[in-house]
């Protein structure tokens, strides 16, 4: 046989590896609660077929995909399933609505409306303006929007903390996200504590754009694309530097990882070994040796940990839950890993407030049995789902780490490394 | 005259798809007709082919006969055949290592032929199809098209039923009835029951491919024919979406044509002894020198997912002038024996090919309607065939309903129409077959079994090769007719007869996949028992 021949079956995003076991639709969050949903085999590899043979066979179902990926976690033969569907739905764009736009736009509507925050805030909580979005705009009535902050968390960094960076000998870049720049600067202002405490500078990247998770899900690809690539040219910059590139959220990194190849063509080939999450970048360097944490003596808090989708696709959260073990008053409990539901913009739509719900029921009644303060997780839209759906607060595994930390100590600890 | 015994005007032997088209010429013709098949339709090279509705482009320049019937003929089925055939147009790519002044005596040879051959430039034939190969050097665009040979004869077959035919699957015959030179029916031996019946006609028509020279030895006459055999793979997903060609001398392996989800390279060709015909397995050599020149085609094909290989046999007839057989014609051959042998009531229709089966019937039929003096035109050229009338816009447009009017054409109404949730449910991911499709055919096209299923509707013709969808067609068909006990028997051979096509091409993926599937089917229902049990066909 010549040379090479049928030594490796290629296909795109693997889709002929599958051998239908049909795993994935058993890990698959939304056939579990909506039997209109044909799953993700048959949504992805199965249809796939299909949809060579003719565009026509692209089937409207597929919007049901959360993006989860739990999928290609579940996949034994390697199967990018949420990739084929989520390609397919590129290739079947619809317009997007007024709503999906504002959804998308974080960065546009983040900006707009901090500058106005106490009117926004207040005008977003009124009974009057939930009707007017349930009903006008499609935005379920159930949910609320994160309020947002009266000052972004780029203008603090810029006024309180650019200045002392340079005076560390090594340093880091941040990719804050949407997030903590127009909702939770506090976020932010924890990672710089920590960071400075182990003797690391932290500085704003050159230019920073929202990842484009939100306008991929919006079906909004070509800004979603140039986004991607004024991120990557700004974090190219800083690596030239030495820097790594961390952040806070979970499918921020995703994105900018993963997605920005398999969806949006971007190239990261030269960034994505030097972008990581946090926790993961921390807990390296301590395994290394090369920083040391010291944490509050009067610190006591039980917490149960919550594995974000798409930190299970990334096989990451054993970074965040081995960082949180460390801390001595630290009562750490695992749930089980499974969707909240919210998947990002997906459960702020009326027409899948239910399905939404359904698919989180289990995870909040564990919750509810797990008798905890707090609930800790990497991703700030499963924060919003917890939040709203069990009233048990959220927070990232960075801010309880700033609050056990002891400043001092830890400087001390590091000071000579 | 025994009252248990029926009499027909005609008897059609074969059901493939010159047997099934000439039974339903003859039932429009007004004639009393009886179709018999060994097997299961399309058992022989009629579900063995490319699936390829030739432009005829390919016999232009070696026989422009053949490709005049051919161009004729693509053009009659694209309207009466509408729901079996797909528009897909095809290449002819001149490789670097072919003789480009080649093309020009093709283009020429396909004008005479009245087939429409443009130049165009490697570049545009690239953005066309994208996966031909890239070092072409010159391509013309012609009228190629695909059609699925299962779809066409069970059409054929099932309206010769609504003008009065009947026919039987599983019905072999065993020998003919001659009185005073005259064929006055058949014998046929039941496979289901192991009875043997007796049938009387008028005219008795034989048209069993590369069987009938086995027919014509029973009726004690020599009709000459050259076995030749063809294999071919099939691939696990489309790579082009138009036919591609070699522009040069026919040869081995030098067609690509996408059918429906998948895309099948073939053929060889290779003269074999007829005492080997029934046997179907496709050798390593024939799997080696299809994929070598496959690649030149479309060099994705080194790396795609490879489904399953077979194998079919050509008729190919020798001329009667000629017994050393020499001399072989791909043209239609209708034989009258009683001018040719003085056997009277014998009619042997072979030679010609797939796409020309509607020539052939009316030939077939024609001579016929001679010999029972009856006068009426043939109207298969004009008269869509079931499936093919006017289309007219479904309620439901679920991937399952769509990908079933590619099967089915207008007859899916009855499919689409459901009013319980399960017959929405799929049987056949892979192929989305729902259940209310297995119904549908077990109600109308005669399915018997599970391979019989598979030829109607596709199911566990997809990837997955029957790994999931075969337990589930057998529980459909359970509540549908049969008994249990048959069904676990079905379910073994059905999985049997997959394997055989899998296992020459069983490396990497396929291999994987089969040990998912024994482990299924071995392990967790525990059909071993059945092992070395012979297959259904």
């Amino acid at each position: 046989m010549a040379d090479q021949m049928q030594l490796n079956n290629i296909s795109e995003n693997n889709f002929e590896q599958c051998l239908k076991c049909s795993i994935c639709t058993v890990y698959c969050p939304v056939s579990a609660v909506n039997p209109a949903y044909p799953g993700p085999k048959q949504s992805g590899p199965d249809g796939e077929r299909y949809r060579l043979k003719d565009p026509k066979f692209f089937n409207e179902a597929l919007k049901m995909c959360l993006n989860c990926k739990r999928c290609e976690v579940a996949c034994p033969s390697g199967v990018n399933v949420g990739d084929i569907i989520q390609k397919a739905r590129m290739n079947n764009p619809h317009k997007p609505k007024l709503r999906d736009m504002m959804l998308a736009n974080t960065d546009f509507v983040g900006s707009m409306a901090t500058m106005v925050a106490p009117i926004t805030n207040f005008a977003l909580g009124l009974g009057v303006s939930k009707a007017v979005l349930h009903s006008v705009m499609k935005i379920d009535k159930h949910r609320t929007f994160p309020a947002y902050a009266s000052q972004k968390f780029e203008t603090w960094f810029k006024k309180n903390a650019a200045a002392d960076q340079d005076k560390y000998s090594k340093h880091v870049s941040y990719f804050h996200g949407c997030y903590v720049n127009y909702n939770f600067p506090q976020l932010g202002k924890d990672l710089v504590k920590i960071m400075n405490a182990c003797g690391y500078g932290v500085h704003l990247l050159d230019k920073e754009k929202c990842c484009g998770t939100a306008l991929i899900a919006n079906g909004m690809y070509d800004q979603a694309k140039r986004q991607g690539e004024t991120n990557m040219e700004s974090m190219r910059s800083a690596i030239a530097k030495g820097r790594t590139v961390v952040t806070t959220s979970s499918t921020c990194t995703f994105t900018m990882r993963d997605e920005y190849t398999h969806l949006l063509e971007v190239d990261n080939h030269d960034v994505r070994d030097h972008l990581t999450l946090a926790t993961r970048f921390l807990f390296q360097l301590l395994d290394d040796g090369k920083i040391k944490l010291a944490f509050r003596d009067d610190y006591k808090k039980r917490v149960a940990y919550h594995t974000a989708c798409h930190m299970e696709r990334m096989g990451w959260a054993i970074y965040s839950t081995s960082l949180l073990k460390m801390i001595p008053g630290l009562d750490l409990v695992m749930l089980e890993s499974q969707c909240c539901g919210i998947s990002g913009t997906y459960g702020f739509k009326r027409e899948n407030y239910e399905t939404s719900q359904k698919i989180g029921d289990s995870l909040f009644n564990a919750i509810a049995e797990a008798d905890v303060e707090a609930v800790t997780t990497d991703c700030e839209t499963c924060k919003w789902q917890i939040e709203m759906s069990t009233g048990t607060p959220v927070l990232n595994p960075i801010s309880i780490i700033a609050d056990a930390l002891d400043v001092e100590k830890t400087i001390e600890l590091n000071k000579n490394r | 005259m025994d009252p248990n015994i029926k009499e027909y005007d005609v008897i059609v032997i074969g059901g493939g798809i010159t047997g099934a088209g000439t039974a339903r010429d003859c039932a429009m013709r007004g004639l009393k007709v009886l179709l018999l098949e060994r097997f299961d339709y399309s058992y022989g090279a009629t579900g063995r082919n490319h699936g390829l509705l030739h432009s005829g482009a390919r016999y232009a320049v070696t026989d422009k006969e053949s490709a005049t019937e051919c161009i004729q003929e693509n053009m009659t089925l694209r309207k009466v055949a509408r729901h079996c055939v797909e528009e897909t147009d095809g290449l002819f790519i001149t490789l670097p290592e072919d003789d480009l002044d080649y093309q020009k005596t093709f283009v020429e040879a396909c004008q005479a032929a009245g087939i429409r051959a443009d130049i165009i430039d490697p570049a545009e034939a690239k953005r066309l199809e994208p996966s031909v190969n890239p070092s072409l050097i010159g391509a013309v665009r012609i009228p190629d098209a695909s059609i699925d040979p299962f779809r066409l004869t069970m059409a054929n077959v099932y309206d010769a039923q609504l003008h009065g035919a009947e026919a039987l699957t599983y019905h072999e015959v065993t020998d003919l009835i001659i009185n005073q030179n005259r064929v006055e029916g058949v014998r046929a031996l039941d496979h289901h029951t192991g009875i043997n019946k007796e049938f009387r006609a008028k005219v008795t028509i034989n048209a069993c491919g590369i069987w009938g020279t086995l027919i014509a030895q029973k009726a004690g006459v020599t009709v000459n024919m050259f076995p030749a055999r063809g294999a071919l793979l099939i691939f696990g997903h489309r790579v082009n979406n138009m036919v591609i060609n070699r522009c040069r001398k026919p040869a081995n392996a030098d067609i690509l044509v996408p059918d429906d989800t998948v895309c099948v390279i073939g053929t060889t060709s290779d003269r074999v002894p007829m005492e080997t015909v029934d046997d179907m397995r496709v050798t390593p050599q024939e799997v080696e020198v299809l994929l070598r020149e496959g690649e030149k085609l479309a060099p994705a094909l080194a790396t795609t997912r490879i489904l399953r290989a077979y194998a079919g046999v050509r008729p190919l007839v020798a001329a009667d002038n000629d017994p050393s057989g020499r001399s072989i014609s791909r043209g239609i051959v209708c034989l009258d024996h009683e001018t040719r042998d003085g056997l009277a009531g014998f009619i042997t229709i072979t030679g010609g090919k797939m796409m020309t089966y509607r020539l052939m019937a009316e030939d077939a039929t024609n001579l016929a309607c001679k010999k029972l003096n009856v006068d009426k035109q043939c109207e298969t050229a004009t008269t869509p065939l079931p499936g093919s009338e006017a289309p007219e816009q479904l309620s439901k447009k679920t991937v399952a309903v769509m990908a079933a009017e590619g099967r089915h054409g207008t007859l899916t109404k009855a499919i689409a129409e459901t009013t319980d949730v399960v017959d929405d449910a799929l049987v056949c991911e892979c192929e989305h077959v729902s259940v209310s499709e297995v119904n549908y055919a077990m109600d109308n096209l005669h399915v018997k079994n599970l391979v019989t299923l598979r030829r109607r509707t596709r199911v566990g013709m997809g990837t997955c090769q029957g790994e999931l969808c075969a337990t589930r067609a057998a529980s459909a068909m359970c509540r549908k007719q049969e008994q249990a006990a048959d069904v676990k028997a079905d379910l073994a051979s059905f999985i049997n007869e997959r394997w055989k096509g899998v296992q020459p091409v069983g490396w990497g993926d396929n291999m994987a996949e089969a040990q998912l599937t024994a482990t299924i089917y071995e392990g967790l229902c525990g059909l071993n028992q059945y092992a070395g049990k012979e297959d259904l066909k």
